[in-house]
This record gives structure tokens, sequence and C-alpha cells, in this order.
């Protein structure tokens, strides 16, 4: 008899459970929550623990000591002078990029060769541009041959070979984001517009622009994290002493020369919360604007 | 709201090439204003190509169009002024129903005032009043269908072109958006190009229909010609002429004629020019029956029943010919399957074709 | 749409073509300096090297000890993608078929890892590593590298399962397939592409993942990619030709299996993708 109750029971709590979307399949996720929460979630907080507890001073000491040097703060300022500038621009030229790719009956080769600098990586970008972009490299001596030029110009180990490699590793991801969206949205609307009356500059302000700004800004944060967190290039083809040291030097110096732990986690810390900042101050002006679907309505 | 003035718009054998496939082989046509026109024809007959070209959405690669004495074909789609219903509306999902209406005018640089006064207007003559703040996305099919309309005509265009709008509907509103395509039609006074492949579509709406074959015209006549004299035996399988019969002209009597289609007669109209006396026969299933009697054997045949169905008024019966040809008929009679009939067509409404060009 | 032809337009064409023409005359510039630069006997305040030569590959190969790094490279990279496969793909196909309180909330944490750099959760994640004893190894440097891929592969998987009509399972059960069989003959075949696609990204990410393996990676477990960045780092003690030959065999590496996921990809889709066929 009791038996009999509650198995019903287990059978309707098992129902009840279903019914809420929580089943065995549900349970899939569970490792990947276990994993996140280990390697993820419990390191975050314990450098967030660890940056409180400075090798000398008080709790805060860590974070008085970043804000009180200009030495450490001054890198928040050098890391967003470069990362914001490089982000927007590799949005403002994916853009057209993009638009022309996507009238292209063959994409693909174009499309290939313009992210081929994802198989560089940070490092050979670094090592290409000393060549080719350094007093005696080939792009300078073009440019001294043609006359346009009168000295070398100092492209590298200064705040603009930074700029440049950010530019060059961070521009095919960027256009590889854009360009999906651009060719997500339904060549109907397009269509549509022009029979209208919308020229082409109408048609791209009225309907392409306001359907492409939440990718827009998914875009810029993604790459925003890319930029922000820039460190080989800074080092290698940048002022790593003045002009691009970067708050993740900074880290990396606390963490691996001064084998200071809990500063290089209130650095990181400090990263992350100004580098969140950003994401979120885009992400809330996006939930300004249409955030619905870009193909054509449907019933 | 009334159409500018223009008298016709004339295609002059247009053409158009996909890397090689010819979509549309030199297509003639003159529209009348004030004109319903459907374009009919099966998936892959050009029809939707026709009408990208007249809406300028693709350049020809032959032919020239007309509206009166203006060559418009090099002109851009903005430039030409004409209101389009695509087949899957094509709304602008970020942007009011009022907005999406007004987009037209606002790209005419209208003044505020006269927009909204006219948006207003074709919100009632769509019948959508209440709906103008919402988005696309909140409104059911049929709604959406009308917002489409409503900024397609809102802007006054000379033409209106409908790319298969009421494909996307189920059948109960698509009936319903047919009856009110054909009043807003009537009500505005405008021209109309609509494509279909839809017949009962095409003969309900249109005042002419165009029918398109393999990038071809085959057939330009009103509903009631096209249904009672189809061109040829394509137009006639279209027009519900399910029934193909393969026989031989035994006697002709003026426009009628006896064939023989093997183990029995049948009598019917010849249509156009025969070169021998191959003849393809065309039936409509309620023109071909076991209920009608007189001449004894002559114009009819024999067949054995292989399906019947209940249709609530009659019943509907396949039969198989002796010479293994497949036939829809129709009956008051509960038939058995695998019973020997006699099926007669009525003569009137029996369509000869010269078996030599079908 | 047909073609628009006015002067403007045209002038705009014109002016985005030359943009991307820059573009590729330039990456072709660097790529071609390192290549030159790794062939070249002496190349000084020249427009071309002195003469050529191929025994900088040798010789990088040894100095650098380039066969062990590749080894544990490819080890690294391998059992990163064989990880996130097996984690990633599961979570991906809960979060698209179940609708369950707090998903919402999951998303997000799993969004994380990727809207955070690597070095803000790096430094962390490399301490709790050395102090479980892991730092250094090459399971600490996989572990790391994890942390992005695994996320990665759940937001590149929700959306082409999501397009995988759920009635297809059904269809296999009311035939009488068990989970195990589901799994095994219908949604494995079906998930095949996007799974690969995903993966191939992950081993490309990966190979290219410098800060993590930085941070984590002890001399025995260190990537191409570090290793590379030491060898740039202490220029001037060995010749820069070496280097480069380095940097040339690691865009090779890197190249040939970007090719290979661009032939099971079309990179413009991984957004568009489950609207498309959807249509």
């Amino acid at each position: 008899m009791s038996g009999a109750t509650l198995n019903e029971e287990r059978v309707s709590l098992r129902t009840r459970l279903a019914e809420k979307g929580i089943d065995g399949t549900t349970l899939l996720i569970l490792p990947g929550i276990i994993f996140i929460f280990a390697l993820f979630v419990y390191p975050f907080c314990y450098g967030l623990w660890l940056s409180f507890q400075p090798k000398v001073g008080g709790a805060l000491a860590n974070y008085e000591k970043f804000f009180s040097q200009p030495f450490l703060y001054n890198t928040i300022w050098t890391t967003m002078r470069l990362a914001l500038p490089v982000t927007l621009i590799n949005l403002l030229i994916s853009l057209p990029i993009a638009f022309r790719v996507r009238l292209m009956r063959n994409q693909r080769l174009l499309t290939t060769l313009l992210i081929l600098p994802i198989t560089l990586g940070t490092v050979l970008v670094a090592e290409g541009m000393i060549f080719y972009l350094g007093p005696q490299g080939w792009f300078n001596r073009i440019l001294l041959t043609f006359g346009l030029i009168s000295a070398p110009l100092k492209l590298v180990n200064n705040y603009w070979g930074v700029f440049i490699s950010l530019v060059i590793t961070g521009f095919p991801f960027t256009f590889l984001l854009i360009l999906s969206y651009v060719t997500g949205i339904d060549p109907s609307l397009e269509q549509a517009a022009a029979t209208l009356g919308a020229n082409a500059r109408n048609r791209f302000r009225e309907v392409f622009f306001p359907l492409l700004l939440p990718g827009l800004a998914i875009t810029f944060c993604l790459a925003f994290v890319q930029a922000y967190s820039v460190l080989p290039s800074a080092v290698l083809v940048g002022d790593p002493a003045n002009a691009t040291r970067v708050i993740s030097i900074a880290a990396y110096q606390a963490a691996t020369e001064e084998y200071d732990y809990p500063m290089a986690s209130a650095i990181a810390m400090i990263m992350g919360v100004t580098q969140l900042g950003v994401v979120a101050l885009v992400l809330a002006l996006r939930s300004l604007v249409y955030r619905g679907p870009v193909a054509a309505a449907k019933g | 709201m009334k159409s500018p003035e223009f008298n016709e718009l004339r295609l002059d054998t247009i053409r158009r090439e996909f890397g090689g496939f010819n979509a549309l082989k030199g297509i003639s046509l003159t529209i009348k204003r004030g004109e319903f026109i459907a374009l009919l024809g099966p998936s892959g007959c050009g029809k939707t190509t026709a009408l990208n070209c007249i809406a300028g959405l693709l350049s020809l690669s032959g032919g020239k169009i007309m509206l009166d004495d203006r060559r418009i074909d090099d002109l851009r789609p903005e430039e030409r002024g004409f209101g389009m219903v695509f087949q899957n509306y094509a709304l602008f999902p970020h942007m009011s129903v009022a907005k999406n209406i007004g987009f037209g005018l606002r790209m005419r640089g209208v003044a505020k005032s006269e927009i909204d006064r006219r948006v207003a207007e074709a919100v009632n003559l769509v019948r959508l009043q209440g709906q103008e703040a919402k988005l696309p996305g909140q409104l059911s099919g049929g709604q959406q269908q009308r917002v489409a309309i409503a900024r397609a005509i809102v802007i006054e265009p000379p033409l209106v072109l409908m790319d298969e709008p009421l494909s996307n509907l189920d059948a109960k509103l698509r009936l319903e958006m047919r009856q009110e395509i054909r009043r807003i039609h009537s009500s505005l006074g405008s021209t109309t190009i609509y494509v279909t492949h839809d017949q009962e579509e095409a003969l309900s709406l249109a005042d002419r229909i165009v029918v398109l074959r393999e990038g071809e015209i085959r057939q330009v006549g009103t509903p009631e010609d096209l249904y009672a004299r189809p061109a040829d035996v394509g137009v006639a399988d279209f027009m519900g002429y399910r029934n193909r019969l393969a026989g031989k002209i035994v006697s002709r009597d003026g426009a009628t004629a006896r064939i023989d289609i093997g183990g029995g007669e049948l009598v019917g109209l010849l249509q156009g020019s025969f070169s021998g006396d191959a003849a393809v026969v065309a039936l409509r299933p309620e023109d071909l029956s076991t209920d009608m009697t007189g001449g004894g054997e002559a114009g009819s045949f024999g067949a054995k029943v292989t399906a019947i169905e209940y249709r609530g008024s009659e019943f509907h019966g396949l039969a198989m010919t002796d010479q293994g040809t497949e036939l829809h008929f129709s009956s008051h009679h509960r038939h058995g399957v695998g019973e020997r009939i006699r099926l007669r067509g009525m003569p009137e409404r029996t369509l000869v074709f010269d078996g030599a060009k079908a | 749409m047909p073609k628009d032809t006015t002067i403007s337009a045209r002038l705009w064409a014109f002016a985005i073509w030359t943009l991307v023409g820059l573009f590729l005359i330039n990456l072709l510039g660097l790529i071609g300096s390192v290549v030159t630069s790794s062939f070249a006997t002496r190349w000084l305040g020249t427009w071309l090297p002195a003469g050529f030569t191929t025994r900088w590959y040798f010789s990088a190969w040894a100095e650098f000890q380039l066969d062990d790094v590749l080894t544990v490279t490819f080890q690294i990279v391998f059992a990163v993608v064989f990880l996130s496969g097996l984690i990633g793909v599961p979570v991906a196909y809960a979060m698209a078929r179940r609708n369950f309180p707090g998903k919402q909330l999951v998303m997000i944490l799993f969004l994380l890892p990727i809207l955070v750099p690597p070095v803000t959760f790096g430094i962390p994640l490399a301490t709790v590593l050395y102090k479980v004893g892991l730092g250094g190894s090459i399971t600490g440097v996989i572990l790391a590298n994890l942390v992005p891929t695994v996320p990665f592969v759940i937001l590149v998987m929700i959306p082409f399962i999501e397009q995988v009509d759920p009635r297809i399972e059904s269809a296999a059960r009311v035939f009488g397939a068990n989970t195990r069989q589901v799994f095994l003959h219908v949604l494995l075949p079906i998930l095949t592409p996007g799974v690969l696609a995903a993966l191939l990204l992950v081993l490309v990410r990966t190979i290219a993942m410098f800060e993590l393996t930085f941070l984590t990676a002890g001399p025995t477990s260190q990537t191409l990619v570090v290793a590379l960045y030491y060898s740039v780092f202490a220029a001037g003690v060995r010749a820069v030709q070496s280097i480069d030959a380095m940097a040339v065999i690691y865009m090779l590496t890197t190249l040939v299996w970007l090719i290979i996921a661009l032939r099971f990809v079309n990179p413009t889709q991984i957004v568009a993708r489950a609207k498309r066929e959807a249509n």
C-alpha cells in the first residue's frame, strides 16, 4: 500500500519537474556548470578575495596603491586610448567592406583572404611589423622611393605600432561578425525600400543601419574585449614603458616579476570592472534601440 | 486617393537570362490603365522574374519597357514609383505599422501633416484602425498582408505589383484577402499586376490573365476565355482539364469531330489548326461522366473503375481505359472498384487539340 | 538589385576596393617580410637580402626544440578540442531543447568567460592552479584554455541544434530507439557538421591563444605561440632569421587548420545560419 503511494508520488514529482523543463536532458548542463564554477567562478572569487589580502597594509591597500600611483592608474587611460579607437576603426572599415562583399557572388576567396590575419597571431604580426614597417622596411622604402615622405615614418615601438597591430589582428574577427549580421538581413527588405522610393543612402539609413545596430553593439563589445586585453603587441611593437604601458602589462609585471599575486589580482579585477563598464554601457545603449528579428516579419 | 494618369504600360520583347539560363524569352504585353492583370503559371515559369523586371529589381537582358512614351527599363526601382507587395510582405520589422505605411511618403519628402492624413486614410482602407502603433511582429499574417498592401498603395502608384501575396496565408484568410484586394483595386481605380500560380485566384481576381510557361506567354485572355477556350493542352491542363487522351480524328463536321481513342469514341470541338489526324482530347472531370445517355455506343468508351470517393454532391472516380490511361470522372452513382463502366464526355466541353503539337 | 551606376556609387565602390587592396597589399608585405627574412643569409638595410638559404629552419628547429614544442602544442590543442566538445555539446543540446527556470542566468554564466578579457580571469586562475599543484603542467594549460573554448562551443552550437527539428528525435523514439540509439544514429550524424565546424574554430583559437597559455605554462608546457613570444622578447640572443623561420612554421600550422575549417563552414553564416535554413 504505502509502497504504491510512494511510487505514485515519485512519478508525479518527476512529471512536475518535467513540466518545468527539468528532466534527464536538462541535467546535461550540469558538467558545464560544474566546469564553469570550478575554473571560472571560483578562481574569480578567489582572485577577488586575494586582492583584499595585500602583502602589506589594510584590506584596501592594493586598490589604494593602484589609484594613488599615476604609474598604475594611468594604465587604464592608456588602454582605453588604444582599445576604443581601434575597435571603432575596425567597425568602420568592416561595415562598408561587408556591404560590398555581400553583393559578390563568390564571397569565399575574398573572405578567406580578409580573415587570413587570424592565422598570424599577435606575435607574428608584431615580428612582421618590425620588419615591414621599420625604418629599413619595404613600406618606408617604397614611400621614400616615390617621394611621398622625406624621412622614414616611425611606425613601430610607439603608440601607432600597437594601434596598427591591433587593427590587423582585430579586423578579421570584426569583419566576420559584421558580414554575418549583414548577410542575415532579408534582401527583400532592401527591395521593398527601393520600390518605395528609397535611394541607396536612405536604404542604409532607414533600413540596414537600424537593423544592424544591435549586431554592431555585440561586435563592438567582443572586439573591445580583445583589444582591451592587448599584451604581446604592446610589448613587442609598442613602447611598453610609457605610451603603451597598458593595464595588462601592469598586471603581468605584478604577477610574474614581483610575484605579488594579491596586487596582480587587484589589477585584474580593476581591469575586468573597467572593461565590463564599457561593455555594459554599450549594451545599455543597445537596449534603447530595436533588437527584434532582422528577417522580414512573418505571420 | 487617385492614381496618376497614364494610359498604357508596354512590355516590348523583354528578355532576362541568368548565367545562360533563359528565364524570360522575349515577352510582349500591353496593359491598360485600371486593368487587373494576373500573371499565371507554374513555379519556374518566369512570372516572378517578369514582375521583378517591371519593378526594376532585375535589369533586362533585352527588350524595353514603356510607360506611354517614356522608356522606364533603365530607371532604378526607386525612380519608377510603382507600389509592390512582396510574397513574404517584407515589412520593416523595426518600424511601427504607421511608419511602415508612411515610408514611401517620407522618402518622397511629403510634409508630416500630409503623411499623417494619408497614412490614416490607408489604414482605414485596409481596415487596420487601432493597430498603427504595433510592430509587424505583433500582427497576424492577414494583418501583415494588409500593412504590405497599404504601404504599396499609399504612395498612389500608377502601377501596383503583387508577388503571390496570398501564398503564406491559410485557405479561409486567402479567400477573404482575395475579396479585399479586389475591393481596394476597384475603389482606387489603380492598375494591378498580380503574380500567382493558383488558377482559381487568377480567375476570380483578374480582368485579363496572362499564362506563362518556360519564359514564354502561352495565352492572354479574359478568365472566361481561358476557362472555356484554352489555347493549348498545357494551358488547358492549368485550367482544370485534368484528363488527357491521345486519339485519331475519325470524321469532322464543321468545328466538331469524332475522335477514336481506342476502345471507343469521343465527340469534341476542334481547337486551332491541324497538321494531321493525330489529336489530344482534354476534358474536365466534371464533364466526363457515366450518367449521360443517348447515342448508344457512339461517343462513349469503356473503362474500369480503380477508385471512387464521395464528394458531397456527387462521386468522384478514377478509371483506367483499356489503353492504360488514367482518367478522373464524376458520377451520381457509387461504382464499385473493378466495375466496368462506359464514360461519355460533354461534346461542347470536350476540347480537341492537334496531337502533333502537343 | 541591379547595379547602381551613378558616379557617386562608382566612386564609393572604388574607394572601398582601394581600402581592401591596401589592406591586402600591406598584409602581403608584412607576411612577405617575415618569410623573406627567414630565408635570408644576411639582410641589413637593402631591398632584398644578400642571399638565400634554408639553414635557419634547421637551426630554429634545433635551437628552439621545435619537435618538443610542437608535440606539446598539439597534445594541448587536441585535448582542448576534445574536452570542449565533450562538455560543450551536451550543454548546448540541453540549452537548445529545454526551457527551465534560471536559464537566462545560466546563459549569462556561460557568456561571461567570453566577455571578460583572458587576463582578468587568467591571473587568478593561474594562482589557483599553482596552489593545487597544476601550475606549469600540461594539464594546467589545458584547463586554462578550456575556460573560453567551452562557452564558445556552447554559443556556436545552440543555434545549430535549435534548427534541427525535434520531431526527428521523437520519430526515432516512436520507432523504438532508446536514448543511446537516438544519440548515436540520429543526433550524431545530424550534428556532426556543426560540431566539426565549432571544434575546428576552437582548434585555431587554441593554437593562437597567447595570454592564458603564457600565464599558466611552465618550461615543459609551452605552446608554439608562447615559445615564439619568448624568442622575440629575448631577441638579440639568437639570429633574427631563425626566429622568423619559427614564426613561419607557426603561421603554417594555423593556416592549414583554418583552411580546413573554411572548407566545412561558411564563415559568414555563424550568426545567420539558423535563420537561413529555417526559410
